[in-house]
């Protein structure tokens, strides 16, 4: 928090949230201002705390998957799938290429759902109406396919420890397919609207700068990682789920300001579809599930698994004491750890940004506080 | 090859059912839950008994050796399981080896620190640090045991994200971290009582008087 003022005058603290539109939920953010310049935050957070981890330690290896479901509401199928690599690794079981695949093809779904919410929410916190109608309209396509394969649409419970399931259902690669035909025009569509948009590069271009030492300083992972030129993504460093076996680039920029983050969410949202491309045509035959006893014992160990989350670095470290209960589950959130760069982030620049900033670092609150 | 939970288990009489050595952590949920288990147990009188500690193997590589060499005493092991490379530290060694680790080994990225509690056990807390190198493509978990009321120092010279790690460390295991900025409580009100990822805190449990006092309830159950 820098203690200088731009001039002699007296520090106004003021209170955002946790009732506030452009929170994204229930945080709350001290600011202290010097006029219309931020000196510095503190977040209040904890509003959403349900005791995740401690519900972990009472619950059962197959009864706790729902839970993990309700941190990240909007990308739950990435929660539930690196809660099963978790156990799966746990166990050293083996999924079947099947099931792989079609985990593929749904978490990149569902990071095309979580990255079309933020970009809605966040044009509209900047002042952009119209993209917010565009986005839960494609979104709707994309949550249509979850209900269609699992019966839910945000809180999915898709994944089982060991595989999947549900088969997929007569006519899932068709709609895969479609939905990629139909959805990349509609991301030329959001560029058109934005990315030359004279208002919405002069928000966002240079507001909200976070380098890449600060980054790694501060834990922070995921596009906004990206932005700032660090070519990182779990999926090509630490491949899981069959990864490996697709074609996709790491969208980077130089700049890591509120405006390159934009580019590179944008971008990940064509590679998913190109990933998904990949690997709807190549679902191979085979069971959903693998060698998993019906009451789920892992040895006693720890294991820690971590996946590329929509927001970043999402892990999951178990200790097992050879129960059928997890002796600890601790769930290493993205939102949580990247939303202590706020301070960051918006220290020195304006209060109309902080909203901007806010919003760029795509957090949900159900993630933060668990 | 000294394990964490060796020395619960030693304190623990022999386990005669594999249920056993369960901590006591969730006395009421778990009662009834419990139960089962036992006669089944006794109608099948040999099952499979797993291994009562992590079936870890010795971590042998450039890194490990080059650790060892340089704090010889302060690692007490250096281990790997299902592939992931741990080492076990002296509580006072942590910090120097984070230090270590950034400075000469590039292991620029503090992913996570978290704990777990053994409260059977001497060295009642496990303290966990994720690291991981960018440059290596390289992840490695650094352990250490620490008794109740132990105040290990903070990390955030070395890594500014511990900030709020650590205080999500203090707030669910109340573990002060000497030096630490801005020691709070982060999810919890700062007002609660109690430790909520403490084994003995059940998981029914709550800060009634904080809820009386502030949400004007006569419970949250």
């Amino acid at each position: 928090m820098s203690d200088t003022t731009f001039l002699d005058s007296t520090e106004l603290v003021l209170n955002m949230g946790p009732q506030h539109p452009s929170t994204h939920g229930v945080l709350r953010v001290i600011l202290k201002l010097d006029g219309e310049k931020v000196l510095g935050t503190d977040c209040v957070i904890g509003y959403l705390h349900r005791g995740v981890e401690k519900i972990g330690e009472n619950r059962t290896y197959a009864q706790f998957n729902p839970y993990v479901d309700r941190m990240d509401y909007v990308a739950a199928i990435s929660n539930g799938l690196g809660y099963c690599l978790a156990v799966e690794k746990l166990l050293n079981v083996e999924v079947p290429a099947r099931a792989q695949c079609v985990r593929v093809i749904l978490t990149e779904l569902n990071r095309i759902a979580s990255h079309l919410l933020w970009l809605g929410t966040h044009a509209l916190d900047i002042g952009a109406i119209t993209p917010v109608f565009y986005c839960l309209r494609e979104r709707e396509e994309a949550l249509k396919i979850f209900e269609k394969y699992c019966g839910a649409r945000l809180t999915t419970h898709a994944f089982r420890i060991g595989g999947l399931q549900y088969e997929t259902y007569d006519g899932f690669e068709q709609d895969i397919r479609d939905f990629n035909k139909w959805f990349l025009p509609k991301v030329d569509e959001y560029e058109e609207l934005l990315t030359n948009n004279r208002i919405w590069v002069g928000r966002l271009k240079g507001v909200g700068v976070l380098n890449a030492d600060e980054c790694k300083e501060y834990g922070v992972t995921g596009p906004v990682l990206r932005a700032a030129g660090v070519k990182w993504d779990i999926r090509k460093a630490l491949p899981y789920s069959g990864y490996e076996k697709y074609e996709f680039e790491i969208p980077t920029r130089e700049n890591g300001d509120t405006y390159d983050r934009y580019i590179v969410r944008m971008q990940e949202m064509r590679q998913s579809v190109r990933i998904m491309a990949q690997a709807v045509e190549a679902i191979p035959e085979g069971p959903i599930m693998g060698k998993v006893g019906k009451v789920i014992k892992p040895p006693v160990g720890e294991a820690y698994v971590s996946i590329e989350a929509p927001k970043g670095e999402l892990g999951y470290y178990v200790v097992s004491d050879g129960s059928t209960q997890p002796y600890r589950m601790r769930v290493r959130p993205p939102s949580f750890v990247n939303l202590q760069a706020l301070d960051r982030m918006v220290a020195g620049g304006l209060i109309a940004d902080v909203v901007a900033i806010i919003g760029t670092l795509d957090i949900v609150l159900g993630e933060v506080d668990r | 090859m000294a394990d964490e939970q060796k020395p619960g288990g030693s304190e623990a009489p022999p386990p005669s059912g594999s249920e056993a050595p369960k901590p006591p952590a969730k006395p009421a949920a778990d009662a009834a839950k419990a139960a089962p288990p036992k006669p089944a147990a006794a109608a099948h009188p040999a099952p499979p008994k797993p291994p009562a500690t992590m079936a870890a193997t010795p971590w042998d590589s450039d890194l490990a050796r080059e650790l060892k060499t340089h704090f010889g005493e302060g690692i007490t092991e250096t281990s790997t399981y299902l592939g992931q490379n741990f080492l076990v530290a002296k509580p006072d060694s942590v910090i120097p080896i984070l230090e270590y680790l950034k400075l000469e080994a590039d292991f620029d990225y503090l992913v996570d620190v978290t704990a777990v509690d053994w409260p059977k056990r001497a060295e009642r807390f496990d303290l966990v640090y994720i690291l991981y190198s960018f440059s290596r493509n390289e992840r490695i978990r650094i352990k250490t045991f620490i008794p109740e009321g132990f105040k290990p120092e903070t990390a955030t010279g070395v890594h500014l994200t511990a900030n709020w790690l650590e205080r999500e460390v203090y707030d669910m295991f109340g573990i002060e971290f000497a030096g630490h900025p801005d020691l709070r409580r982060i999810l919890l009100p700062e007002e609660w009582q109690g430790f909520p990822l403490r084994k003995d805190y059940s998981i029914l449990k709550q800060d009634d008087r904080w809820v009386q006092e502030n949400l004007g309830i006569p419970s949250g159950q």
